[in-house]
């Protein structure tokens, strides 16, 4: 019966989520993706570009996009406008994405923990909150400061949008409200409402603490992604849709995909920093293993967000291009096509981490010794996956390195440069981590199902027959058809993939089912080595986040909003990578100093020092 | 403090280790600057100067070579003022034209009224363009920036130049023309703002309209090249025709750019 109920919150949450998403693909304004992509990008005088502008008798008027000039832009001597936003813009994300996420997950170990009547799954939640609710009032200091700096420095930027959000932003102020005020009877509730129709309360706190947490970001992404992908603007920046026009507007659900699936994975990462200097700060092996498990599904959590996140890139990638190819081509083609080599080394830093985790990981249990012998093979084909997903195609190349490359691809590695071999790469990635995965989960178990020899049979066939799919699909379509078919293996590789993951897993679950253990885990068994890795999963996430933000924000060029707004302030230019890797790792520094801080916080939070003869007794005040 | 002192320090080190990854490890390009307005004055243009305004729209600020190239994104436009005729004949063609110009004019502010077999927006049959109409968006050219380029595409690609310097605009007309280039200080920078790898192997480009110049040094010296870059028709290089490479090149680069370029082409042995 409690299972059920769980399963029907559970059911209700996704079905939320769904109808939120779903919903700006429904009428009543004709939806973005009706409308020509090619023509989405292009104002023609008098005509409206993206959704059609609803008939409104009582419609408002908008003022054009303002033509400005240099002169127009406030400037405060020794203060840069455009790195002084990016930082605190930046940093209000990172935290925002935090805490948004933390309550996704707590949700759902929440009811795990209703489920099983484990108590262990309750604390955790209630944990991973503790660090969530220092870091939500951060939040709310940024976004203010955001906006602060905002008026101050591109008042007119800020008009301009506040004017055609003004029916949304009245909202956002509410639902503000509605969401700090939830989430302290959440938090501060938490013990109060426990055991039978209380704890259902509160379980029902957390579904609507997500449910408001998603419109906040839906709507704070409604601003990003106007400026981006315009609706309902004519040539001169004048807005005549409604605000729903200017909220739906091309790239707003894939952006929205994109950072639901990317903050999981991110708060993932920071509770599992957390659960890592929580767990080097332990006096005794009783913490050491309670932070061990808790950084355990902090990381399983990471993860499980992580593999999916290449397909959510995928497709906001392919709208990106479906609304205006010249803006694909600027960010995969142009100068941002750099970008995708660090992005290459951080993902690899991402999954070589997360798997070393896992291995280590295997040490908790006494079964482990019979997969040892197999890590290394796994260790090989990450670390060669990696590679060529790191070779990059076209260089510009010095006369000398020329010649010594003996033309403009090197002889053997040049093939490994494509986007068909990095996209065969990445799906070598994302299985051979899958495999450490289920590696980590049987090493504790056997089988008692019997037919368990023909499942692992079933099982190897299926990665077997994947992989050379995977590789035919990537040699295919990467030598042997033209430039325009390179990229047309990416779906099926990635459907492979999936198809891989989720038939492998379902083969898994009826397998084990039952399954006897080896002996119970220990754990806190764990090296202090192995919680670096944890810290580097959340170091590799902020940074790459940043680094991610800056491109997307970069591929509107010399435009506050895409091609009616234009930018005329000094800072017009698109700055080069190296200097946007500087801003990113100041950010990332300050984000992490701000985290530890936190997480100091927290430590101190629980420490209690006993002092005699400071405070009056009783007796002593009485005499 | 101990543990916050050890896991800042570790922190920094990989941010630091992607940091310099991202400053030492790849090239820096300088993004293009914003383009500029700026002041043309058309009453003194010959027709020269107007095709070579025009390709310097077509490989600045239409962004058309970002498509137009070997890579295969968009049909190349060498032999347009040719190919045009066949196209306005052709029975799937939408539009209105009935000269090139015409057609040209259509494919650049209408580009679905034709399009290329295979080169059509995914699941539209090759009914709809990728293309955006270039006097809008983010490319926006005006009505003599868009009569510049097409006089450069009819004169590139071998079809006679119709097209008048707009009579409407002639004197002091304002016109954003291509980018407000930094001063360049490598033959890479030189080689990639006049786009030389569209039609040469060069520099870890493909293109294959013209020489592979990976190794020209060899062959070549500094006076030769130099003709070839200021006057392209004066020896055509065997197994290639003529007329194929723009002559605008004297008119464009400057002294810096133009020794840059030959000195890096000569040392390519």
């Amino acid at each position: 019966m409690l299972t059920q109920n769980i399963r029907k919150v559970g059911r209700a949450f996704l079905l939320a989520v769904l109808v939120i998403l779903i919903l700006p693909t429904c009428p009543p304004s004709a939806s973005a993706s009706e409308v020509p992509a090619s023509h989405a990008s292009i104002p023609v005088a008098g005509a409206t570009i993206g959704s059609t502008p609803t008939p409104d008798t009582k419609k408002a008027t908008y003022p054009p996009a303002p033509k400005l000039t240099t002169a127009d832009y406030p400037r405060i001597t020794g203060v840069n406008s455009r790195v002084t936003v990016w930082l605190v813009a930046q940093l209000h994300l990172w935290f925002g994405a935090f805490v948004l996420a933390v309550p996704m997950f707590v949700f759902i170990i929440e009811a795990i923990g209703m489920a099983t009547r484990d108590e262990r799954y309750d604390s955790m939640a209630f944990e991973f909150m503790k660090v969530s609710i220092i870091a939500y009032s951060l939040t709310a200091l940024l976004g203010g400061l955001l906006t602060f700096v905002l008026v101050l420095l591109y008042p007119d930027l800020f008009k301009y949008l506040a004017t055609i959000f003004r029916g949304s932003m009245f909202a956002y102020a509410l639902l503000f409200f509605a969401e700090s005020a939830i989430l302290y009877i959440y938090y501060y509730g938490w013990h109060w409402l426990q055991g039978g129709n209380k704890k259902w309360v509160h379980l029902t706190l957390g579904l609507l603490l997500n449910s408001v947490g998603c419109l906040l970001m839906f709507l704070a992404n409604a601003w990003t992604t106007f400026m981006m992908s315009p609706a309902a603007v004519d040539a001169a920046g004048v807005f005549n849709g409604d605000t729903w026009a200017a909220i739906h507007n091309f790239l707003w659900n894939p952006i929205n995909v994109h950072r639901v699936v990317a903050n999981i994975a991110f708060g993932g990462s920071i509770i599992g920093a957390y659960a890592a200097f929580k767990f080097l700060s332990a006096k005794n092996n009783g913490e050491r293993a309670h932070y061990d498990w808790i950084g355990y599904n902090a990381n399983f959590i990471a993860i499980a967000a992580l593999l999916p996140l290449p397909f959510a890139g995928y497709y906001l990638t392919a709208e990106l291009y479906a609304y205006s190819q010249q803006m694909g081509i600027t960010l995969m083609g142009g100068v941002f096509a750099w970008i995708f080599i660090i992005q290459a080394v951080l993902i690899g830093a991402l999954f070589l981490s997360a798997n070393y985790y896992l291995w280590c990981g295997m040490g908790r249990s006494e079964g482990a010794y019979r997969y040892n012998a197999k890590i290394k093979y796994i260790a090989i084909v990450l670390v060669a996956a990696f590679m060529v997903w790191f070779t990059p195609h076209t260089l510009v190349l010095t006369n000398a390195e020329l010649k010594s490359l003996g033309g403009p691809y090197h002889e053997y590695l040049g093939v490994l440069g494509i986007m068909p071999a990095k996209n065969t790469a990445v799906n070598f990635l994302i299985i051979f981590t899958f495999i450490s995965f289920m590696l980590y989960r049987r090493a504790n178990k056997i089988p008692t199902v019997s037919w368990a020899t023909t499942g692992n049979a079933i099982q190897i066939a299926l990665f077997a027959v994947g992989l050379i799919n995977i590789t035919v699909l990537g040699v295919y379509y990467g030598y042997f058809t033209n430039t325009v078919y390179k990229v047309a293996s990416s779906i099926p590789q990635v459907l492979t993939t999936l198809i891989i993951i989720i038939s492998s897993t379902v083969v898994e679950a009826f397998m084990y089912k039952g399954a006897k253990e080896v002996a119970p885990l220990q754990w806190g068994r764990m090296s202090n080595r192995s919680q670096y890795a944890l810290f580097l999963l959340a170091v590799a996430f902020t940074w790459l986040m940043g680094l991610m933000g800056y491109v997307r924000s970069s591929i509107r060029q010399h435009w506050h909003v895409s091609n009616v707004f234009r930018d005329n302030s000094p800072d017009a230019y698109t700055p080069d990578l190296g200097y946007a890797a500087t801003i990113v790792s100041i950010g990332t520094i300050l984000f992490m100093v701000m985290v530890i801080f936190i997480f100091w916080l927290s430590a101190i939070n629980s420490r209690r020092t006993v002092v005699k003869e400071y405070w009056k007794h009783k007796h002593d005040q009485h005499h | 403090m101990i543990n916050i002192i050890k896991v800042s320090t570790f922190s920094l080190v990989v941010i630091g280790g992607f940091w310099g990854f991202s400053n030492f490890g790849i090239p820096q390009i300088k993004p293009a600057l914003p383009p500029i307005e700026e002041k043309l004055d058309l009453g003194t243009l010959t027709m020269d100067e107007f095709i070579a305004l025009g390709n310097k729209i077509f490989n600045g600020k239409g962004n058309c070579t970002l498509c137009h190239n070997t890579m295969g994104r968009a049909p190349m436009l060498d032999r347009i003022g040719t190919v045009s005729i066949d196209r306005l004949n052709d029975p799937l063609y939408k539009g209105e034209a009935n000269t090139v110009e015409g057609y040209l004019y259509e494919s650049l502010t209408k580009p679905s009224a034709f399009v290329v077999s295979g080169y059509g927006k995914s699941g539209s049959n090759d009914t709809e363009s990728p293309m955006p109409d270039v006097t809008g968006g983010g490319i926006g050219l005006n009505d003599i920036e868009l009569a510049a380029v097409i006089a450069y595409l009819q004169d590139s690609g071998g079809a006679e130049v119709t097209v008048s310097i707009p009579e409407v605009s002639r004197g002091n007309s304002e016109i954003p023309v291509a980018e407000q280039a930094p001063s360049l200080k490598t033959a890479e920078e030189v080689i990639a703002k006049y786009a030389c790898g569209t039609c040469h192997t060069i520099a870890g480009q493909t293109g294959e309209i013209g020489p592979n110049l990976t190794s020209i040094g060899k062959t070549r010296n500094k006076d030769y090249l130099r003709q070839s870059i200021l006057d392209p028709e004066a020896i055509i290089a065997e197994g290639y025709k003529g007329g194929m490479m723009p002559v605008i090149y004297g008119d464009e680069m400057n002294a810096k750019e133009l020794e840059l370029l030959v000195n890096y082409l000569a040392s390519l042995e």
